[in-house]
């Protein structure tokens, strides 16, 4: 288990307070301008030496999205926003983070602005967040008044704003291209890429869209060297990571842990085990709602990184673990989650706007027991015809769970029709 | 909803308070890109306007900010914490996906609709509950969880979600957060980590 010496979140669950002062006896915004002094390419290939990989869900090498920024000097500012859009279901770190370390973050976006070249960010933070972004606000003006942000940011000489922009309940705003476009006052609709953010981002301008917690342990990394973050988890899966685990386990809770740690660990360390018992457990979905579900063969194996779970056709997307044990109708859990892509579906994409509608009806009919058994092959054929055919990964995120209940649980499926469809008749 | 409520009042205008309001966040985006300003104008008019925007205050919005109104009615439709017919005191929404799913939600819905007798978002008569049925409110390890207007109540039960809202409706204030005394997203009981104790 990770020492608490080697936790960066220590007020994540906020048993000390999130004010500036106490945020600093925590060890926030000490030697910040020593760190800006050190240069861009630093503070980059610092963070780019730790081996960070995006907490939003693509995972994504953090210092190496920052490369593509252009130099400064060009005709448009480049801009730094982050991503508090949270909202792929089972996820809730990024709101402990807002909430109780909002200086954490706050230090890691003048990191971020130093290591890109930006003097202008940007936290767009989900709609119904409403008490978290009043939280963000009052810490932005304490930093402000304390001269960490500002014109001459911590006496650095770099100056640095930070403005939140609430969003209004849209998760397809979550997908970077669309949380731009939400920026920019429409609807939050995707864009093709390229141009990536990076050339074409926000107002045309270079942009990095950053997760909460990806720019918000930067500040450890840079502190504490990219070695120390290195040394925890697999080579290419490094650094701590905070997990959600919620579902069927006595305990729900986020913890912060090592990458790499065993699922079975994780859940019965933190998490008071599976409700009844391991051998009571059904099926977890390992990282937020988009990600296919395991069998309880494979959580007995899964080790929870990027590879690990990438090996067992799933992925760590937010590291949102649900855990659904056997009383669990795990149809009827796909169906409410296809329900939901199908309610968020941007409509710009025939093959998402369409077909995550229709594969919603579909397992409401194999849920309800209407279905026949060559339905699934259907099924599978809707959702491989959306996967990969559309502007983002909404698309492909409405086509993973019913692709992965249909690869771990067809027996389940075909039971379950035949099951409900006898009871019906 | 008769189309006489849905359509609002015939003008709609910033108090001076929220006029001092919407210049300053105007101010946070770049010159000339003051469109990216219509989310939180939409919002701050709702507020003023008892939680929903009629169409009076979508135009005043498209106007304040030079923008075509239909771009306005565009952001106002798609996004779906924008209300476009009237809402009670007291706008219940009960998380019903996955995480809430699995812990009771249904039943919590459930319990809310026969107590009411209110249908997926319906208002009661005398504008004091309206009830709807969301998607992931992003608290998912303090499941079940509904929001009510600004404040999330946590680790519910149909009990408790009952006892909340009656509490509204009596003009009460009930505490937000959890319902079982948790420390925020921290295990029931205490923390496994972060105990104070250096081994986490």
């Amino acid at each position: 288990m990770l020492r608490d010496a080697d936790r960066i979140f220590t007020n994540l669950y906020g048993q000390q307070g999130r004010d500036l002062k106490a945020a600093r006896a925590r060890g926030d915004w000490e030697g910040t301008a020593e760190l800006i002094a050190k240069g861009r390419d630093w503070i980059k290939e610092e963070v780019k030496a730790s081996g960070l990989r995006g907490r939003g869900g693509a995972g994504f090498p953090t210092g190496v999205k920052w490369g593509f920024m252009p130099a400064e000097g060009g005709d448009r500012p480049n801009i730094i926003v982050v991503n508090a859009d949270e909202g792929e279901p089972g996820t809730c770190k990024d709101r402990d983070i807002l909430r109780n370390e909002p200086h954490k973050l706050l230090e890691g976006i003048l990191l971020a602005c130093a290591g890109t070249g930006s003097h202008l960010a940007y936290i767009y933070i989900r709609g119904e967040f409403v008490r978290e972004a009043a939280i963000l606000e009052e810490a932005i003006q304490e930093a402000r008044d304390a001269g960490m942000l500002g014109p001459d940011a911590c006496g650095s000489g770099f100056s640095c704003e930070v403005y939140v922009h609430r969003g209004a309940g849209a998760y397809v705003c979550g997908e970077e291209t669309g949380l731009l476009t939400s920026l920019e006052g429409k609807k939050g609709q995707p864009r093709i890429k390229p141009p990536f953010p990076a050339q074409v981002g926000v107002w045309g301008c270079p942009t990095t869209v950053n997760n909460v917690e990806s720019i918000a342990v930067v500040p450890a990394i840079c502190k504490r060297g990219s070695d120390w973050f290195a040394g925890f988890g697999r080579e290419r899966n490094t650094g701590t990571k905070i997990f959600c685990i919620s579902g069927h386990v006595n305990r729900p809770c986020n913890v912060e842990e090592s990458l790499s740690i065993p699922l079975k660990d994780l859940i019965e360390t933190h998490a008071g085990g599976v409700r009844g018992g391991w051998d009571n457990l059904l099926a977890v979905i390992p990282g937020g709602s988009s990600t296919p579900a395991l069998d309880k063969a494979a959580c007995e194996e899964a080790v929870m990184d990027f590879d690990g779970l990438a090996e067992l056709g799933t992925g760590l997307g937010t590291a949102a673990v649900v855990v659904m044990d056997k009383s669990t109708d795990i149809v009827r859990a796909v169906a409410r989650l296809s329900h939901f892509y199908a309610h968020e579906s941007c409509g710009q994409c025939t093959p998402c706007r369409e077909g995550a509608g229709w594969l919603w009806r579909m397992m409401e009919r194999v849920a309800a027991g209407n279905a026949r058994i060559d339905e699934l092959d259907e099924m599978q054929a809707v959702a491989d015809n959306i996967s990969g055919n559309t502007i983002c990964a909404l698309g492909d995120a409405a086509a993973w769970p019913v692709q992965g209940l249909l690869k771990r649980f067809r027996p389940t499926l075909e039971q379950h029709i035949r099951d409900k469809g006898k009871r019906a008749a | 909803m008769t189309q006489e409520t849905t359509q609002g009042p015939d003008g709609f205008a910033f108090t001076p308070e929220n006029l001092a309001r919407a210049r300053e966040i105007i101010a946070r985006y770049p010159a000339g890109k003051q469109a990216s300003a219509v989310m939180p104008l939409l919002d701050l008019a709702q507020r003023q306007h008892g939680g929903w925007l009629p169409g009076a205050a979508m135009d005043y919005v498209a106007e304040f900010l030079e923008m075509p109104p239909v771009r306005v009615y565009e952001v106002a439709t798609f996004y779906t914490m924008y209300n476009k017919r009237p809402v009670g005191a007291h706008h219940i929404k009960v998380c019903t996906n996955i995480a809430c799913w699995l812990r009771g939600a249904e039943d919590l819905m459930a319990a809310l609709r026969e107590r009411r007798g209110l249908d997926n978002d319906e208002t009661d008569r005398d504008g004091t509950y309206t009830l709807s049925e969301v998607e992931c409110l992003g608290a998912c390890v303090n499941a079940p969880v509904m929001q009510v207007n600004d404040d999330y109540y946590e680790d519910l039960d149909a009990d408790s979600a009952r006892a909340v809202v009656e509490a509204l409706g009596r003009g009460e204030a009930p505490a937000p957060g959890s319902r079982t005394g948790r420390q925020g997203s921290a295990p029931e009981g205490g923390p496994t980590v972060l105990t104070g104790k250096g081994e986490g």
